[in-house]
């Protein structure tokens, strides 16, 4: 941080991560409290029809679920301070060793996702405000306004039947273990990271061409023309980069969006990732499992937006610099 | 055609799909010769500056006549062939320079965009160049000044800077589109001039547009006047200023005013006594030690140049930006500094309009919703009563009844200012606060609002409050003169006392900066004097 020692950067990252971490405190409180609040508790869910009164209750008293909330609350966030996210009801086993596979999974999927789709919707967005109102134009609005338009489990469901059921090309389920060879994840990965890149692709590129364009209208893009500057250099040199505040935000929130739309994902393709973790625990009301993954979601959410806005201000050198000398 | 000819535009026509924005056009301009455009918004001076480089604004097009640039005809010609006459034979200088340069690039960057694209000379010589004109334009430490960005230099040196940018690819042609109307009179000077050095030094030809008639007479050897999209007249710049052929340039030149005063019809009686008042947002003071005084039936004119505090005294008069310390009184009694702690006769009795109306009127409610309101809010007007008053209003701000079903959207500049005018004049107020009302207005749309508004002091018994940076203004319109630097009042008294005998040395420089018709007026300048 020596670079923007005196800039204005400094003091937004050390307010912005304060109050990011404020943000992650509280969500942890009210995933807490909405997991306390969920119909039937622990114990009665793993104890199943062995549940009768005297079992329910020595087994809450051992989960401690017969203290207070507050007490409750305070207690797993001193662990959790330590990285001790407790142990999962249903698995027996520490939640993080369980959780860290997963993750690594659900980020495999999302930045796959995110690799292809970020470049690819950017430069359709672009190709669109370069030839605004031309063929490509409404043809590339077209398609992004049809795919915005369906559920993602749709697309899902409709790929898993054009690719595998029809064409039998890729598995339908993308069931794989860590230990599987490379072509074998690539199989499994194709559709859902295909459904993701037609979900997403719509926003990012709409939003380009919407950036650019309006930058467009802007006064030093007239004086760019009168200078006699070609259109093309026009739209990458002078308007794109001045576009690439909303641009940079719309794709890190974009990637927040993969990393938490995978749990749709994950569920239609039976892909072993967090989403999909999460989903059975609050089945099987696994509530330190539940706490865990709402907290890691919501903690990648809050950095993804920080980001966000930090390469937002970066490349801005009205918020970069200061007024006055350089 | 004498070889000297740089352009020459010949009965061009420019049409829209509605409507014609030019009409049987014709200019020239010859090497080392500046060719002044006047006229109001809208009278088509861009859209005829910019043909000069066939550059039109989406879904206009040329239907008629020709241009010629350099020798070469422009009519015809592909979007290459065009974008290099743009880049090696003509500039533009354009009124913002705060917009007109990326924000996201170093200025020398943009400044040596032209020469870097051609790939002629080295980044060390392109460097060089831009060092050069940097100096030649008295650009701050010129060595430095292209690393920064443009947000981090004034305004007056970003104008310098555009000129700069447009001096590097020595063109023959150079167009100033209203080069100098955002910037404050005593920098508007130093670029004058320095306009008018360049123009002679690089033998270049020149278009000069302005809606400022004092502005192009210093600045131009011959006039054309426009308007509606058409030429009106035409002319050497002194024939054109000491003997107008038509009505509208008669109009143009009388407009300068012949430095008569306004006389004072309003008694001595203090109605608004503002005392010592300190204004500030956060660490910041804008407004320092404050007094000024409105007397009964009278127009305080508030001159300065622009972050000079004038917006934020008025704030504070009206209760919007709370005074610190201080005292503001109206009738003796005391005005308590917030708005919303103010009684609602006080609140009734100061009334504020804004500078840009279109800012000002909800563009969803017609006339009638903006003015019924307060008759509604302050005197419960309703039905029969509030319609008898609607019309009376429309009538003082002379515009037609049928109006009141309107929506702002389809008024000009100057008929939505009359609507705030009567929207205030509707809570019946004794002081109306006018924030530059009519620097958004063309000349003469101004002229006809001084003049509703000197009705209405008579008619209604108003005192005003007229902020404005417009000296000439303040000069025929007002009966007392404040005038503010950095935040403090430098001057106040009768107006003909502070332009005449002016005591603070800032006032002096501020009176000698206001551009006048007189021949050599910008010439006799010294150096020094801006």
């Amino acid at each position: 941080m020596v670079l923007f020692a005196n800039s204005p950067v400094k003091s937004f990252v050390v307010a912005r991560v304060a109050s990011g971490l404020v943000s992650i405190f509280f969500i942890s409180f009210l995933v807490f409290v909405g997991t306390s609040m969920l119909p039937g508790d622990a114990a009665n869910a793993l104890l199943g029809q062995n549940a009768t009164p005297e079992t329910v209750l020595a087994l809450r008293t051992e989960l401690g679920l017969d203290q207070p909330l507050p007490v409750r609350y305070f207690h797993w966030l001193g662990n959790a301070l330590h990285g001790d996210f407790g142990t999962s009801l249903s698995n027996s086993q520490p939640v993080i060793n369980l959780l860290v596979p997963r993750l690594i999974n659900s980020l495999i999927l999302a930045f796959s996702a995110a690799a292809i789709v970020l470049p690819l919707a950017v430069g359709i967005g672009l190709l669109a405000a370069i030839n605004r109102g031309k063929a490509i134009d409404t043809v590339t609005g077209s398609i992004s306004a049809i795919f915005l338009s369906m559920p993602s489990f749709l697309i899902g469901y409709l790929l898993v039947f054009i690719f595998a059921v029809k064409l039998g090309l890729f598995p339908p389920l993308s069931m794989v273990r860590s230990s599987a060879s490379l072509p074998t994840w690539i199989s499994a990965l194709t559709l859902p990271v295909l459904t993701l890149v037609l979900v997403a692709q719509a926003h990012v590129m709409k939003l380009t061409r919407a950036a650019v364009l309006g930058v467009m209208s802007s006064d030093y893009i007239l004086m760019a023309e009168t200078k006699g500057i070609p259109r093309n250099r026009i739209i990458l040199k002078h308007a794109l980069p001045n576009a690439l505040s909303p641009i940079v935000s719309i794709c890190m929130i974009t990637m927040a969006y993969l990393i938490v739309d995978v749990v749709v994902i994950e569920a239609v393709f039976n892909y072993p990732g967090m989403g999909k973790l999460m989903v059975d625990a609050v089945a099987y009301r696994d509530i330190p499992m539940v706490l865990a993954c709402g907290v890691l979601f919501s903690t990648i959410f809050i950095s993804l937006n920080l980001a966000a806005d930090l390469l937002a201000m970066l490349v801005n050198p009205r918020q970069r610099l200061p007024r006055k000398g350089n | 055609m004498s070889g000297n000819r740089i352009l020459s535009i010949d009965n061009l026509r420019v049409e829209t799909r509605t409507g014609v924005l030019l009409d049987d056009v014709s200019i020239h301009v010859d090497r080392g010769e500046v060719l002044g455009i006047i006229g109001e918004s809208g009278a088509g001076k861009s859209t005829l500056a910019l043909s000069s480089i066939m550059l039109f604004k989406a879904g206009c097009r040329p239907t008629a006549g020709s241009i010629t640039l350099g020798g070469q005809s422009l009519m015809g010609l592909g979007t290459a062939e065009l974008e290099t006459i743009r880049r090696t034979k003509a500039s533009y200088v354009a009124q913002s320079a705060a917009a007109s340069f990326n924000p996201f690039y170093r200025l020398e960057d943009q400044v040596t965009e032209i020469p870097a694209m051609a790939q002629k000379l080295t980044a060390t010589q392109r460097r060089r160049m831009a060092i050069e004109l940097f100096e030649e334009l008295q650009l701050p430490d010129p060595e430095n000044f292209g690393r920064r960005y443009p947000h981090q230099v004034s305004g007056g040196q970003l104008q310098r800077a555009m000129i700069a940018m447009a001096l590097i690819n020595q063109p023959d042609l150079i167009i100033f589109d209203e080069p100098t109307t955002a910037l404050d009179v005593t920098t508007q000077i130093e670029v004058l001039r320095l306009i008018k050095k360049v123009a002679s030094t690089h033998n270049c030809g020149a278009l000069y547009i302005s809606h400022d008639l004092a502005v192009v007479s210093q600045m131009a050897d011959r006039i054309v006047v426009m308007r509606n999209g058409k030429m009106v007249e035409q002319g050497p710049t002194r024939q054109l200023v000491d003997n107008p052929q038509t009505d509208y340039a008669r109009r143009l030149v009388a407009h300068q005013g012949d430095g008569s005063y306004a006389t004072a019809n309003g008694s001595d009686k203090t109605l608004l006594d503002v005392r010592n008042v300190d204004v500030g947002y956060g660490g910041v003071a804008a407004v320092k030690d404050a007094s000024i005084k409105l007397g009964s039936g009278s127009v305080l004119a508030l001159v300065g140049e622009s972050g000079s505090g004038k917006t934020t005294l008025a704030r504070s008069i009206a209760g919007l930006q709370p005074a610190r310390q201080g005292e503001i009184r109206m009738r003796d009694n005391l005005l308590t500094p917030l708005v919303e702690r103010r009684s609602f006769d006080q609140r009734r009795l100061v009334q504020y309009i804004h500078q840009l109306p279109d800012l000002a009127l909800n563009p969803r409610q017609t006339i009638r919703d903006v003015i019924g309101r307060p008759l509604s809010y302050f005197h419960r007007l309703r039905g029969a009563s509030a319609e008898q008053r609607l019309r009376e209003l429309m009538e003082a701000i002379e515009l037609p009844a049928a109006y009141l079903d309107r929506y702002p959207a389809s008024l000009s500049g100057g008929q939505k200012q009359r609507v705030c005018i009567a929207r205030s004049l509707a809570a019946k107020p004794d002081i109306l606060i006018c924030d530059e009302i009519t620097s958004a207005l063309d000349p003469l749309v101004e002229e006809s609002i001084i003049k509703l508004l000197t009705r209405l002091i008579k008619d209604e018994g108003l005192s005003i409050l007229f902020i404005t940076h417009n000296l000439g203004l303040a000069l025929r319109f007002s009966h007392t003169t404040a005038v503010m630097q950095a935040g403090r009042i430098v001057e106040h008294g009768d107006t003909r006392a502070v332009f005449e005998q002016p005591q603070s040395d800032y006032t002096r420089s501020l009176i000698q900066a206001v551009p006048q018709l007189r021949e050599g007026w910008l010439d006799g300048f010294s150096a020094n004097a801006a």
